[in-house]
């Protein structure tokens, strides 16, 4: 049943062309008539469905080998052709062919030495490692060469200009050659020759491309369908053989009855259409062959190609057994490492359990459950037992009992999934590894799947209606190599940029801010609400003020870091002050852990955020994947435990300014359109002082930016005046949850100006965007600039012009994520058989080199910090302790003496990638609302 | 006649050295390689050209070291095998 180890090793596969003489050999019966089947039914002998080419329909047997369905595999026919055509598929070829041999003596027209010196050249590039499409090239240059002679270097005679009139058809200086002249030529040109041109007289003469006999395809290749009525209904590819037979068939009887020469010719052109559109249908040039409702045909060609063809969805991607597909939704409580797979999905999902004598007890127990174990509490069922002979036995509630006796050592019982099982999770599109990791099963009631939030960003998922797919592993190695390579806390860390992907995200990050922020504290009652979601910790002693106990949100969070922990970072509400006041920060933005404890500073997105979180970070990295994914599995829960006991909302009127500010919004804006107007009478004057390098417009326009960008950051500012950290939108913004500030001062204080392409709007009427201005006007609100909040709402314009700004947006990502998708697929296309071999060089499958270091320092990126191979200021505090001083002092030292290093040209500055994907709005499916 | 350009005094091209046939068997010996294995240059390659008039003749089957700036190794140095073209 199993196939163990290599039966046959295949060393070499060869390429060659079909003659005619083996397609008359191989094929199991000749094909004369375009009739299928007759009055009864049944298939006629020497028609295109006769018996002998196979079977499909099921209790019959092959007249060719006697075997039934599916263990026959179907056997080709043959067409003799009254006369020869050509085959589309290698009408290159023959133009080559015959532009580069003689016309009468068909040798190659180059002088023996020539043609020795191009053989010798392809020896040499053999020897260093060439491949066919080199020799190749070679082979074709020999032709160029060839081609231009005028005569015949052996026989002198002069050579006339062939040229191919598309798809099929050769001329000589006008003169049309048919098929059968171009095979006579063909067969002119010696065999020693042949080398030459980069063909192997042994295997494949030139003149095979010209075809005389036609192999017709298996009936299994093209099996015909019975309709509900009754009727048949025969594939597209039998459709096109009836064509050629029908007219190969006329041509044959008119050339023999002696017809005249133009009607011959004619269906002789027509027999050249129908074999064309046989192998293509989409050949340029010529009408692609109808059905009779009109819809062109599948033919051979069509098959193959493209993303519906036999390789790229039937060979390369296949449907599999063993998986399931559902919605998704977040389940804070599950480890990221599991999934939450629904009952109804479990008991049909299965693991096979090979019975032996030390699980036989084991074995019997499930299987005695039957397919749908009672109880109130899951537990794994089966469905089927395999008996030691192959045959499969579905175990039902009344024959439970007595399989289960029947089972022994030697058997497989496929088991239903139980919690602990390792299972691979996916979500499409899969650009990266991290969109399918392993993960450990809990089965749980409901009907999706559910995993821990910090597993969204690897996958690029939220609950908007995505779905995803499971796949249960069916063998011991599998699940081992999986646990080891792919489980989820082994990829806690990116390979894109040594960072972590996996973190806390949204309400996560608010969680722990509010958690830790300045002096948050909780009393008993509301620590133990928060800590008994995180599991056994022993408490730190209280803070007792006026005679309560108070635990703070700092002391909290020491809990869940590992004792030995040092750590000093910048959080992501640091202001950037001037002088960094280190730990006494009044902004709380200074973290400091000591020996595992919080001691200053607030847990915010570069804490343990996706992406940014250095402890996260460091926890991977220093401790191990073990530890980092404790590390944030309890860190969600104790975040999540904060935030719900302060509660966290956000509304409209989180964006509330006071009408005072209001107002002062208002006069800013006001101010800028007058300023805007100073600029262009300035300009209509002519008293504008040119930029250098600029046009008096250019100078115009750029002033007017100037004034209107800066119109909008004061907005931004009256209003953020009115917003503090006791704002949840703020809060949500300064902690890196979710949104800016540039969000918030455009709810809050003015959108600002709207631009296409980089410029201020200008299109649309005749000198003017919309009718309802003056034609050249150039204020600010005639070309997009938008004074209002979008809380206070928009002007009709104004409207519209964001709209256009908007829209230009959408285009963008719609364009970009189309364009990126192919670059990425010939990317993988070309890269994908690359290796890194022990010695650390890159390799392809034939072991020539495409790197003599991996990435040139022969470092992995995963285990690098943020792509460095070292990280220098970790082991400065490593081996200096806790000597903030000195740390800083080091620091300066070595950004005088590294700072200005020779960096490499390729190497473009990084802004931080996450933040622009996260912005862009998504297009995916079953994503029903926008973001923002 | 304009004196001709130097490529390889171009900031942008890197180091090329022609390798001796012996210091070329060394390379291989040392890399555990075939001539076959290693990447291309050919002939007609600008910096070969250069090579060609300051090093003496190169021919197909020479091998040349390119030493290039490096932004994640500082400098990496890589072996290309001459061939026609």
């Amino acid at each position: 049943m199993m196939v163990t180890g290599v039966t046959k090793r295949i060393s070499s596969i060869k390429f060659a062309h079909l003659s005619p003489d083996e397609i008359r050999k191989m094929s199991a019966t000749k094909i004369i008539t375009a009739d299928t089947y007759d009055d009864d039914g049944f298939p006629i002998d020497m028609g295109l469905m006769d018996p002998h080419l196979g079977v499909i329909e099921p209790g019959l047997r092959c007249k060719t080998c006697g075997k039934k369905v599916d263990e026959c595999p179907g056997h080709f026919g043959h067409i003799d052709l009254a006369m020869p055509v050509i085959h589309v598929g290698y009408v290159k070829e023959i133009k080559r062919l015959l532009q580069s041999t003689c016309r009468s003596c068909g040798r190659l027209l180059l002088t023996g030495e020539q043609a020795e010196e191009y053989r010798k050249q392809r020896d040499k590039m053999e020897e260093f490692g060439a491949d066919s499409t080199d020799t190749g090239n070679v082979a074709k240059e020999t032709a160029r060469d060839a081609a231009a002679r005028t005569t015949c270097p052996h026989c002198s005679t002069v050579q006339l200009k062939i040229t191919l009139d598309k798809p099929t058809t050769f001329r000589e200086e006008g003169h049309k050659l048919t098929p059968k002249e171009v095979r006579e030529r063909l067969e002119r040109i010696p065999d020693a020759d042949m080398i030459s041109l980069g063909m192997d007289p042994t295997v494949s003469r030139p003149e095979w491309m010209v075809l005389t006999a036609l192999p017709v395809p298996p009936v299994t290749v093209r099996p015909s369908i019975t309709l509900d009525s009754g009727d048949r209904s025969e594939d597209d590819v039998t459709h096109k053989l009836v064509d050629v037979l029908r007219i190969n068939q006329r041509l044959r009887e008119n050339r023999d009855a002696g017809a005249p020469q133009l009607i011959v010719e004619d269906l002789w052109e027509l027999l050249q259409y129908h074999v064309t559109t046989y192998f293509d249908n989409q050949t340029s040039g010529i009408p692609p062959a109808r059905h009779r409702s009109g819809r062109p045909l599948k033919t051979l060609v069509q098959r193959l190609k493209g993303k519906e063809g036999r390789f790229r969805s039937n060979l390369s991607g296949k449907r599999v057994n063993f998986s399931a597909r559902t919605v998704i939704s977040p389940d804070p409580m599950l480890s990221i490492n599991e999934v939450g797979v629904p009952v109804e999905a479990a008991r049909e999902l299965s693991v096979p359990i090979h019975v032996t004598e030390r699980n036989l007890e084991k074995a019997k127990e499930i299987c005695k459950r039957g397919p749908i174990p009672a109880g109130p509490v899951y537990q794994p069922g089966v469905n089927y037992v395999i008996r030691s002979d192959g045959r499969r036995i579905k175990v039902t509630d009344k024959n439970a009992e007595t399989v289960a006796e029947t089972v022994e050592p030697g058997y497989v019982v496929e088991r239903h999934l139980m919690d602990g099982d390792i299972v691979l999770f996916n979500r499409q599109p899969s650009l990266h590894r991290m969109s399918i990791m392993a993960h450990e099963v809990r089965v749980m009631p409901y009907k999706t799947f559910r995993f821990n939030l910090c597993v969204c960003p690897p996958y690029n998922a939220d609950f908007d209606g995505d779905e995803m797919n499971l796949h249960v592993l069916q063998s011991e190695e599998a699940r081992a190599e999986a646990k080891v390579l792919m489980r989820v806390q082994e990829h806690i860390l990116s390979p894109r940029m040594g960072a972590p992907v996996i973190g806390a995200i949204h309400d996560h990050i608010t969680g722990a801010f509010l958690l830790t922020f300045k002096d948050s504290k909780f009393t008993r009652e509301e620590t133990l609400r928060i800590v008994e979601k995180v599991g056994e910790v022993t408490l730190p002693k209280p803070k007792v003020i006026g005679g309560v106990e108070y635990w703070t949100g700092k002391q909290l969070f020491g809990l869940i870091l590992p004792p030995g922990l040092h750590m000093t970072f910048k959080s992501s509400i640091c202001q950037k002050c001037q002088t960094c006041l280190k730990e006494k920060c009044e902004h709380d933005g200074f973290v400091v852990i000591r020996h595992g404890k919080l001691i200053t500073g607030t847990i915010d997105e570069k804490a343990i955020g996706a992406f940014k979180g250095k402890i996260v970070d460091k926890l991977a990295r220093d401790y191990g994947p073990d530890i980092a994914r404790h590390f944030i599995d309890r860190a969600t829960k104790l975040a999540i435990g904060a935030i719900m006991i302060r509660g966290f909302t956000t509304g409209i009127d989180d964006e509330d300014i006071p009408d005072q500010a209001k107002r002062e919004i208002d006069d800013a804006m006001t101010q800028a359109t007058l300023k805007v107007e100073e600029h262009v009478q300035a300009y209509r004057r002519g008293e504008l002082e040119q930029m250098p390098g600029r046009s008096l417009e250019e100078t115009l326009e750029v002033e007017i930016m100037k004034v209107l960008g800066k119109a909008r950051d004061t907005a931004g500012q009256i209003a953020g005046r009115h917003l503090g950290l006791e704002n949840s939108a703020v809060i949500m913004a300064r902690s890196g949850a979710r949104g800016s500030m540039l969000n918030l001062s455009q709810m809050a204080g003015a959108i600002g100006q709207q631009a296409v392409r980089g410029e201020r709007l200008s299109r649309g009427y005749w000198n003017r965007t919309l009718p309802h201005f003056q034609k050249g006007d150039l204020g600010s609100e005639a070309r997009g600039f938008v004074r209002n909040c979008y809380k206070s709402g928009l002007t009709p314009t104004e409207y519209f012009f964001h709209s256009m700004g908007g829209r230009e947006g959408l285009v963008d990502t719609a364009v970009r994520t189309s364009r990126s998708g192919y670059m990425q697929r010939r990317l993988i296309n070309a890269l994908e058989d690359l290796k890194v071999m022990p010695d650390g060089s890159v390799r392809n499958t034939a072991g020539t080199i495409i790197q003599f270091t991996y990435g040139e320092d022969g470092i992995d990126p995963m285990r690098s910090v943020g792509g460095d191979a070292v990280d220098v200021d970790d082991i400065i505090l490593a081996v200096l302790g806790d000597q903030g001083e000195l740390i800083a002092k080091v620091q300066e030292k070595g950004a005088l003496s590294y700072g200005i290093q020779d960096r490499d040209l390729m190497e473009t500055p990084t802004d931080e990638g996450g933040e622009t994907e996260q912005e862009e709005p998504e297009f995916e499916g079953g994503g029903a609302g926008e973001e923002q | 006649m304009p004196e001709e350009l130097n490529v390889l005094e171009h900031e942008l091209v890197p180091e090329h050295h022609l390798l001796s046939e012996k210091d070329a068997e060394k390379v291989l010996k040392g890399l555990k390689l075939t001539k076959d294995q290693l990447p291309k240059i050919r002939l007609g390659d600008p910096a070969v050209r250069v090579l060609d008039a300051i090093a003496g003749p190169v021919e197909e089957g020479m091998m040349v070291k390119i030493v290039r700036k490096s932004s994640t190794s500082g400098v990496s140095v890589c072996y290309r095998l001459v061939i026609r073209g």
